[in-house]
């Protein structure tokens, strides 16, 4: 236990203030090179160089986008919604920014003034709020699509709520486990329970539920092989056919801004948040206003953490555009077969399979912690060796060729043709050299 | 006579979708480390020109400033694309010179004939990809144009030597 020493109601508006501030310039900042990131490593995969004309390695291409897209002319299609195609970009926009709000991006600060939480709002219900903010965005996007006018873009609106529906489901479910064995769905605690309590990033011991939270996830950013909203071959570009400008502009933030959320949440749920690894110096959690449980917080420790949070969720990032422009686009109906009748099942099956562990190790007087975890890593070993067998090799979801039936061989069908020829006393000389043939 | 018949194997059951995600990833993991790059970064870097490219002509000139072109008639004759205009001149000795000599760009189909033709090798296809003109009056060459362009020439292919080593 460490007194560090609370804020005060002022300090506590002034630090909330500057946290807002602060995350959500980084936030936009972010997006902002994640655009240029994926350019970048488009071109990588692509043998390309990727843009590298504006500043020194491309670097300010990020700002003449912007430039470039605030100057551009603004359309209003004529037969749009006027009211809910202009309310659309916003929708889509800011729900993506607010969910970073309750996600820890470092240890705790000491300032003289008091300790600062490294969370703009550490809301008990934390990922609770994240869940229900990321089904908030769809409505952006449906919206868009509805309010366009135009019949591209009203079906990737449709195509988009049918599909973040589905993985919505699946999104929750999967980390229902991450629940039960955390005990709480506060992120700051669930970091604790991650670097100190358990002793093994959730990534771990549940590594189904981390597998199929990424696929939602990838599911839920609307990105390949999931962008069944865009599906530039099929749709135009989808919901955003008929946007320009800023506006356009904002869906691409938005979309960033949400594989941002999704990378930082999946780094705070499965990989520990900002615990740096193999060490226990930086573990701590604030229990009360101005009180620590674990570890001395310092200033280092907190840069420190933070730097180990932003590289987590930068390889999240990172596997997003990589996934992107390595894996083609699913078809609809697999993307909905993916969904109802893979991640759904497997992820309630997770559920009774782990709450059936845990209640078994409970029962058996584990103390929890790192023996806890490691007999729960073997139970999802087990889990996910099966998962993985059963998911392979087209046995759930196939692709066209497959649902056909086997192609007939010839020959039945020529010998059933020719005895109705023959009943019919019809008997030419190609059939009679084909009977023979068969006879022999 | 009999029908040959090949018989193809086919992959046996499903293929697998894990082991064709990872290998696709590797794949594409491979080629974003890999440092060589395709691109040209091409107003920095310009691509390195066959010595038998065929571009835009060149006249060649005699030292003092006159065209080599004798004015014999033989390239407007033998241009499929009919794209050259001589007006043939002669002045006091008798010696014959062009009085317009236009080869229009844009119908040019780069085939290399009017060089090959040529007796005292005045006309030239040169070694030049960079053409663009906001206009398309400025594709027809005139004489002056022609003598003015100074990248290399294309050198003929040589039956004696039909690999260029």
């Amino acid at each position: 236990m460490h007194e560090v020493g609370a804020l005060s109601p002022t300090g506590f508006l002034i630090a909330s203030a500057i946290k807002v501030i602060g995350v959500f310039t980084v936030v936009m900042i972010s997006v902002a090179y994640m655009t240029l990131a994926e350019r970048k490593i488009s071109a990588w995969i692509q043998d390309r160089i990727g843009p590298n004309r504006v500043g020194p390695f491309g670097l300010l291409q990020p700002i003449a986008d912007g430039i470039k897209n605030i100057l551009k002319e603004e359309t209003l299609p004529k037969q749009a919604s006027r009211f809910f195609f202009i309310l659309a970009p916003m929708m889509a926009i800011i729900p993506a920014l607010v969910a970073f709000a309750v996600i820890p991006i470092a240890s705790p600060l000491p300032t003289p003034w008091g300790l600062v939480d490294m969370v703009v709002a550490d809301v008990p219900i934390g990922i609770l709020l994240v869940l229900a903010l990321s089904s908030l965005g769809v409505y952006g996007v449906v919206m868009a699509g509805w309010a366009s006018n135009n019949k591209y873009a009203f079906l990737g609106g449709l195509r988009a709520s049918a599909q973040l529906i589905s993985y919505e489901v699946a999104l929750g479910l999967s980390l229902i486990p991450v629940f039960m064995l955390a005990g709480n769905v506060t992120l700051t605690r669930m970091v604790w329970v991650q670097q100190q309590e358990l002793g093994l990033w959730f990534a771990i011991p549940l590594g189904l539920s981390f597998f199929l939270f990424v696929i939602s996830a990838f599911a839920e950013t609307n990105r390949l092989p999931f962008d069944m909203a865009e599906a530039e071959a099929e749709l135009v570009t989808g919901f955003h056919t008929e946007y320009s400008g800023m506006k356009f502009s904002m869906f691409f933030i938005a979309e960033y801004a949400h594989v941002l959320t999704s990378s930082a949440l999946m780094a705070t749920l499965f990989l520990g948040g900002w615990d740096i690894p193999f060490t226990t110096w930086d573990d701590m959690v604030v229990v009360a206003p101005g009180v620590v449980e674990g570890s001395e917080p310092s200033v280092l420790k907190t840069l420190l953490t933070l730097g180990a949070f932003a590289t987590k969720t930068a390889f999240f990032v990172g596997l997003f555009m990589w996934v992107r422009w390595t894996l083609p686009r699913f078809r609809y109906d697999q993307i909905m077969d993916l969904g109802w009748k893979v991640l759904f099942e497997v992820a309630l099956a997770y559920i009774i399979l782990m709450g059936g562990s845990i209640l078994v190790l409970d029962a058996l007087g584990l103390e929890f912690g790192f023996v806890y975890g490691l007999a729960l890593t073997a139970v999802n070993l087990v889990a996910t060796a099966i998962f993985l067998f059963v998911l392979d090799r087209d046995r759930v979801i196939r692709g066209a060729a497959q649902r056909r039936r086997p192609v007939r061989t010839a020959r039945p069908a020529i010998e059933r043709a020719l005895a109705v020829d023959a009943a019919a006393g019809i008997a030419t000389e190609a059939e009679s050299e084909l009977v023979t043939a068969s006879a022999e | 006579m009999a029908i040959k018949v090949k018989t193809v194997r086919r992959p046996r059951g499903t293929p697998s979708y894990m082991r064709a995600t990872l290998k696709g990833m590797a794949l594409t993991f491979r080629h974003l480390v890999n440092p060589k790059k395709v691109p040209l970064q091409y107003p920095d870097e310009k691509p390195e020109l066959s010595p038998r490219w065929r571009g835009t002509h060149r006249m060649e000139v005699h030292a003092d400033g006159r065209p080599k072109c004798v004015a014999c008639g033989l390239c407007p004759t033998i241009c499929p694309a009919n794209c050259i205009r001589l007006v043939p001149g002669e002045d006091d000795q008798g010696n014959r010179y062009p009085v317009v000599y236009e080869i229009d760009e844009f119908r040019c189909i780069f085939c290399g004939m009017c060089q090959e033709v040529c007796p005292v090798e005045a006309i030239h296809l040169g070694q030049d990809y960079e053409n663009a003109e906001y206009t398309r009056e400025r594709f027809v060459y005139d004489l002056d144009r022609l003598m003015a362009q100074d990248h290399p020439v294309t050198v003929l292919w040589d039956p004696s030597d039909p690999l260029s080593q």
